[in-house]
């Protein structure tokens, strides 16, 4: 297997830049994929599992259908359907940068499963807060607003930061049109070097960083608002 | 604005010629690495609770080193390590193959793990105290537990599992994904076969799900 090089990070690419600067470059741009998505993810996933927990058939079959869409096709196929079709379908989309349309394909795939915890931790509530703030006189969206949502986005604050954490590893797909992030840079600058174990592990390392950033951040959001003597939370 | 779509070549000579030789891979790729992954996947989940140390140590470095790096990472990694270490090349097809069984493994494991621990512990004693072996105890009175626990979870995951398998993608394994994508080249209509592509993942992975529920309801262990 020959030596270890690492200097092959400072090898010129061609372009003016070493392949360390393409490397810290790519990084940026597997972390914008990532939050953008991130975003996107919660607030249509929120919705999403608000809306399979109303008494409306209609809205609940809205979510369900979103959900059962959004889960069953995977990811890269999802992404394929961003770039490729809906473009081609909808002209006005043409002049999209195609980072957008791997935010929306990334960010609506992750919103099926973030629909699905934000609807468990709306069910694990006891049926009866709904209720309270029923007959308190507060109206549906208020009940939500200030009874409902303030426990249940509490409650599923671990599964979302295990989701999080899937969102870095899930924005590597997006190698397949061309995003140059991580996997991308990976992908070619094994191709151009030859050394590709270095280069793999510095990739493999910074997924492994990221992840484990995202997952302290998390962590702090979860200490900072826990409530005493719920949910395993303070004294 | 809309551009008109043409499936009109989608007969099934198409069909016969470029997507079933992909989906016959994709299916042969989920079932072995379904298969491979359960049984080391258990493996591991027994070294994590044997609560010996070596044994737990590398068990779980392996669940954990796996569990968080990209799968695309993973398949890069067999596909550029494997050849190095076997010293000759190997078709993306079989690295693939072992790539998922690999990394699935440590999927299953969790899953294993959350199983085998949801069999109550004084089942064990019971065991040990009638004379039975370590051995005899998972085999007997813990594992057929454990699946049986587990079996809706076990194929959900298998479910994720065949949806990843169109991420062979990355070393141009010739996958379900693949034969819509050289038969869209092939005619010039890439639109089409990608969309015909992501119903057939939705048609086969939703009725699958559906199956799961079913299964979960019928066999759901009364309590």
């Amino acid at each position: 297997m020959g030596k270890w090089d690492w200097q092959v990070f400072l090898q010129d690419t061609g372009g003016g830049r070493n392949y360390l600067e393409w490397l810290m470059s790519a990084w940026g741009w597997t972390l914008s994929v990532a939050i953008l998505s991130l975003v996107v993810a919660l607030i249509v996933g929120s919705l999403m599992g608000i809306l399979r927990t109303t008494p409306s058939k209609l809205l609940v079959t809205i979510g369900e259908c979103w959900t059962e869409l959004f889960r069953n096709i995977p990811l890269l196929v999802q992404i394929f359907l961003w770039y490729h079709v809906i473009p081609s379908i909808f002209l006005v989309l043409r002049g999209l940068p195609s980072i957008i349309l791997v935010v929306f394909a990334l960010g609506f795939f992750t919103s099926a499963r973030i629909s699905e915890q934000v609807k468990a931790g709306i069910q694990a509530l006891p049926k009866g807060q709904r209720y309270a703030g029923l007959a308190m006189g507060l109206t549906l969206p208020q009940t939500y607003r200030y009874v409902l949502l303030p426990m249940a986005f509490r409650i599923v604050i671990p599964p979302l930061t295990s989701e999080s954490m899937n969102i870095v590893k899930n924005s590597s797909v997006a190698f397949a049109v061309s995003i140059a992030e991580l996997t991308m840079f990976a992908m070619q600058a094994q191709e151009e070097t030859s050394r590709g174990i270095e280069i793999y592990l510095a990739v493999t390392g910074l997924y492994f960083i990221s992840a484990f950033a995202i997952n302290r951040v998390a962590m702090f959001i979860e200490h900072r608002v826990r409530v005493p003597g719920m949910i395993g939370g303070g004294k | 604005m809309m551009t008109a779509l043409d499936f009109s070549f989608l007969n099934w000579n198409v069909v016969s010629n470029f997507i079933l030789k992909g989906l016959i891979f994709s299916t042969e790729l989920t079932l072995v690495a379904m298969l491979g992954g359960i049984a080391i996947g258990t493996a591991l989940a027994l070294m994590r609770l044997s609560g010996i140390k070596w044994l737990v140590m590398p068990a779980a470095f392996y669940v954990n080193t796996l569990r968080s790096i990209p799968l695309v990472m993973v398949i890069l990694w067999f596909f550029l390590l494997i050849p190095l270490l076997i010293g000759r090349p190997m078709g993306a097809e079989l690295s693939a193959i072992i790539t998922f069984t690999i990394f699935e493994a440590a999927y299953y494991s969790e899953i294993m793990r959350a199983g085998i621990q949801s069999v109550p512990k004084g089942q064990v004693y019971a065991g040990y105290a009638v004379g039975m072996t370590y051995k005899q105890c998972m085999q007997l009175i813990v594992l057929p537990q454990a699946f049986r626990n587990m079996l809706p979870v076990l194929l959900t995951q298998t479910i994720v599992l065949f949806q990843d398998t169109s991420l062979v993608y990355a070393i141009g394994a010739y996958d379900l994904l693949k034969g819509f994508e050289v038969a869209g080249k092939n005619f010039n209509r890439p639109v089409e076969t990608y969309l015909t592509a992501a119903v057939v993942y939705f048609i086969i992975c939703f009725s699958l799900s559906m199956l799961v529920r079913q299964l979960q309801k019928k066999i759901a262990i009364i309590r």
